[in-house]
């Protein structure tokens, strides 16, 4: 809670309940951000809590930000979610925790360090012995289980766990309950109706706990939303990106699950019917890529989709699809790599891929949301740039954006809806699929072509109709064609803002899912006296151009990134803009905790890095 | 799809006014070596197309990379020339995306029984309609004789030496056994019998995949004159079921019997050529259709604007 911190530590309640009843509530205080972790197993239904204050707060127009941790096995193992509650704008899950929710003794060792001192720890004093000599934090155990069981008839073991402790923090916070109801409602309504009765019955049992004799309690301050805004959604990065690939009119794809990018199949699978399209579980990735381009050349905006090793098996498709130019979306939802490397931690590793992953001279486009809500509008946007320059577009999202779930304005889909058409009108009688002096748009199948030859669609080096050859000018004419069109592409491209002044000391470079974090870095940094801004790719090839003037502006260009420094000492986009602008000004600053970088972190290494940048020259 | 798309929804289409030619049809000359099987097997498909007299502009020919992979080059219709192994997937996207075009697949063994193993075996779980023909040469012809998934044992390849020692797959049994609905067997020195072949392939609703031995003058000559009987060998036929209740008819094939397709296909070289397997089965195509049909019922002639907004509305 950043601008109120919590008291003078409250007596810590060692045995419960330690209520007594002669002592009045404490009072209420006003905050406007709170960073709460919940801590337990992955069965627990840690997440749904989370999910639940996230929906709240975004019907609040308040801001939110969550991260979670899943293990990677399947049943059970220590799990946390974290949300993070804020008036104003939220831009990280939050260094810190404020409160820390502890269904179990190693939920309460592991998680302890990430409270903030004088932070609240919430446990379940069935399960956990705190160490109350710590000065440190407050203390208040809760008999979650026990109470839970006692509140649903002793019959449900531990289920309800969760909705007991959204009661205790829906007290804590003074949340809505009409509004907690509903989304209850909205959730388990569809079951039958026992399963909602016991949610409500835990809840209000978590609700009715005295816990405002132990701790002060708080409320957020009301946050006002932006005149004329229109209601907020929430939902995770890879809804965002499915949604967002419905809006751009994408109605075809195909794919092989695997953590995290499988919920993007998930979703898709079962919406797309809807829309009068298909997604397509194949037997593997090499399959699902020569899935998207057959839906492709039959004239569609298609998609694939992958993690890591998946990525890897469809690239020799993906070489197929620059050659032939053909539009595809390729959404790479980054994990620690290489091979099956950490499947459920965030990296950034896989850039190079995307840009230069395959043989031979193979151009496409790279773009890289930087929130859940611009997951959404990229999405749409790499729809838009597949179609209109027949190329392979990759998104580059990470294990970060897709589990995280954010509150953002409701898109206006009125002015976004792409509905897709196929062009099957007669094309001219001598139509070419290459043409040297335009870029290629594709014919399908189903065109006529008058008198005409029918394009071939090839993957050999071609001539403008598609014929094969092995003309040297003729690849030199063809390789050029494929990379001009990203040079023109580029024009198009906006140079991002900065953030901050435009001239200083330092300018932080990043990409990805690394915007929130960089961003409060600058406020700190800025806030101490110092003078750093930032600015944020989220077309990273072909790069925007004018970026170059950019960095005139600063004495030092770091790049923030969570990948490895490499042999050379620089991270994959820092060696990209260093190959790109020759500026030895551009440095690095990478880690591979496979962790989302903390704001500490970015300002401890930006000085780390620059000391030691210093020492080199 | 959705409404403003506009693709004609039947596989129907109506015939075109010209008719259509071997002229009209007639791409690039094929760059095959003289004598290659494969010329016998593209002039079938010319003939069975004429006849057919399907609308130019809905034949579509597809395939991966190999000599009779390049079969798309010489057709002139609308087509594409995929990767090593991958047509039958890229080909299933064509097919599901769009009921009114005709899907027809081209390859050899290497492409589409070792590569490309895995995708046939799935495409014909999923029933893909689509027609595929595979141009069996028992030899890898344009990477210049290596063995391939269909040599016999004993074939001396420029990787074996001294002969394959790995066992052959059995193109039929695999077939069988994965589910394709429509399975058989020709020579491409048997133009009579291709074409008729590829006829009940292209009529069958369902994946249709025809073995069609196609020697490769280059690298396997002779390798199929036992089944040549202008070379002294046997074109030994499978005779089908009439269902005319004679006493002859019992012991004729029953295309629908799986188990005694098995049985006919472990025949030895040369074995038999025909129909081995002929069923009914719902097609992917059919079944994603219904689905995606009852889907949109529900939603009573909403818009996909409508359908996305009622999604977010729900996430407010
Ligand atoms: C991924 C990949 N691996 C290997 C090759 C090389 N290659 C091309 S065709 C081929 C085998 C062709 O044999 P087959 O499919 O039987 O066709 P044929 O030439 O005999 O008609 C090979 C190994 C390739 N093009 N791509
Ligand atoms: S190498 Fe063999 S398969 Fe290839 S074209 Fe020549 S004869 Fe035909
Ligand atoms: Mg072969």
């Amino acid at each position: 809670m950043n601008n109120a911190p919590v008291g003078a530590p409250t007596t810590p309640s060692s045995s419960l309940p330690v209520v007594s009843d002669d002592r009045a509530e404490k009072r209420q205080q006003l905050i406007n951000d709170a960073v709460i972790r919940l801590a337990g197993n992955s069965q627990d239904g840690i997440q749904a809590i989370g999910g639940f204050l996230a929906r709240l707060a975004g019907r609040s127009a308040q801001e939110v930000m969550t991260y979670m941790t899943i293990p990677s096995t399947i049943s059970g193992g220590p799990s946390i979610f974290q949300v993070r509650i804020g008036s104003g704008e939220v831009l990280s899950a939050g260094d810190e925790a404020d409160f820390l929710v502890a269904f179990y003794q190693h939920s309460y060792k592991d998680h302890i360090s990430f409270l903030k001192k004088g932070g609240i720890v919430l446990y379940d004093s069935d399960h956990v012995q705190p160490d109350l000599a710590d000065k440190n934090y407050i203390y208040v155990g809760v008999p979650m289980t026990g109470l839970t069981v006692e509140a649903l008839g002793g019959t449900a073991k531990d289920k309800g766990k969760n909705i007991f402790v959204l009661g205790l923090l829906a007290k804590i916070f003074d949340l809505d309950v009409t509004k907690l109801e509903k989304l209850m409602t909205e959730r388990f309504g569809k079951k039958d109706t026992s399963v909602l009765n016991n949610a409500l019955m835990a809840f209000h049992a978590g609700y009715a706990f005295p816990v405002g004799n132990i701790i002060d309690l708080y409320k957020f301050e009301s946050a006002e939303a932006r005149p004329g805004a229109r209601a907020q959604v929430t939902m995770d990065g890879n809804q965002a990106i499915a949604y967002g690939l419905l809006a751009g009119g994408v109605r075809y794809g195909a794919a092989y699950p695997i953590t995290p990018w499988t919920t993007i199949m998930e979703t898709l699978r079962s919406e797309l019917p809807k829309y009068g399209g298909l997604f397509v579980q194949c037997e593997d990735e090499l399959a699902s890529v020569s899935m998207a381009l057959g839906f492709a050349f039959a004239g569609h905006t298609a998609i694939t989709g992958s993690s890591g090793p998946g990525i890897s098996l469809k690239t020799e498709a993906i070489g197929w699809a620059s050659m032939a130019e053909m539009p595809l979306i390729v959404v790479n939802i980054q994990r620690g790599g290489p091979s099956t490397g950490l499947p459920t931690n965030v990296e950034q590793s896989d850039l190079n891929q995307a840009i230069f992953g395959g043989h031979g001279d193979s151009p496409r486009v790279v773009l890289a949301p930087q929130s859940v809500e611009d997951c959404f509008y990229i999405a749409i946007e790499a729809a838009r740039i597949a179609r209109k320059y027949s190329t392979p577009v990759f998104i580059l999202s990470d294990a970060s954006l897709a589990t995280r779930i954010e509150a953002f304005e409701e898109p206006n889909l009125k002015e976004l809806m792409i509905n897709p058409k196929i062009d099957l009108s007669p094309r001219e009688p001598n139509f070419k699929p290459y043409p040297l002096e335009k870029i290629t748009q594709h014919a399908p199948p189903g065109s006529k072509i008058p008198e005409g030859q029918y394009p071939l669609i090839t993957g050999l080096e071609h001539d403008e109709l598609g014929h094969p050859t092995g003309s040297p000018k003729l690849h030199l004419a063809m390789t050029a064609k494929r990379r001009n069109k990203l040079r023109v592409l580029a024009e198009e491209i906006p140079v991002p803002e900065v953030y901050g002044p435009s001239e200083g000391n330092i300018l932080l470079v990043g990409w990805g899912s690394t915007y929130g974090p960089i961003r409060e870095a600058v406020d700190k940094s800025r806030a101490t006296g110092d003078s750093v801004s930032s600015i944020h790719l989220r077309h990273i090839h072909p790069l925007p151009n004018g970026l170059e003037k950019v960095f005139e502006g600063f004495n030092h260009v770091l790049v923030v990134e969570m990948n490895d420094e490499g042999v050379y000492g620089y991270g994959q986009l820092a060696s990209i803009l260093r190959a790109r602008y020759c500026n030895p000004k551009i440095q690095s600053v990478t880690k591979t905790d496979g962790l989302n970088y903390k704001v500490r972190e970015i300002l401890d290494r930006t000085k780390a890095s620059l000391e030691t940048a210093l020492i080199k020259r | 799809m959705s409404a403003e798309t506009t693709i004609p929804a039947s596989s129907q289409t109506p015939a075109q006014p010209d008719k259509l030619t071997k002229k009209a049809l007639t791409a690039d000359h094929p760059t095959w070596c003289p004598g290659c099987g494969d010329f016998a097997v593209l002039s079938s498909f010319y003939k069975v197309l004429e006849k057919k007299n399907l609308p130019h502009e809905n034949i579509v020919t597809l395939a991966g990379i190999g000599c009779s992979s390049r079969f798309p080059y010489f057709v002139n219709g609308h087509g594409a020339h995929f990767i090593h192994g991958r047509a039958v997937p890229f080909s299933s996207g064509v097919s599901l995306s769009r009921p009114d075009l005709h899907v027809f697949v081209f390859g050899g063994d290497g492409d589409g029984y070792s590569i490309g193993g895995n995708h046939l075996d799935h495409g014909a779980r999923k029933n893909i309609k689509l027609m595929y023909v595979i141009m069996d040469n028992f030899v890898y012809g344009l990477t210049k004789k290596q063995t391939s998934p269909t040599s016999p044992i004993g074939y001396k390849s420029k990787t074996d030496p001294t002969g394959a020692i790995d066992r052959p797959v059995n193109p039929i049994k695999k077939l069988i056994s994965n589910g394709a609905t429509f399975i058989a067997r020709t020579h491409a020195t048997n133009p009579a019998h291709m074409i008729q072949m590829m006829e009940r392939g292209m009529e069958h609703n369902g994946f249709a995949v025809i073995e069609c031995l196609s020697e490769c003058v280059e690298f396997y000559p002779g390798a199929f004159d036992a089944a040549n009987p202008r070379k002294g060998g046997a074109f030994n036929l499978i005779d089908e079921k009439k269902w005319d209740g004679t006493a002859e008819d019992e012991a004729r094939h029953d295309v629908t019997d799986e188990v005694a397709a098995f049985k006919l296909a472990n025949e030895p070289f040369p074995g038999l050529f025909g129909v081995f397997f002929d069923v009914d089965r719902p097609t992917k195509n059919q079944l994603e259709k219904k689905w995606i049909d009852s889907s949109r019922e529900k939603l009573a002639g909403k818009s996909d604007l409508d359908i996305l907004q009622s999604t977010f509305d729900r996430m407010k």
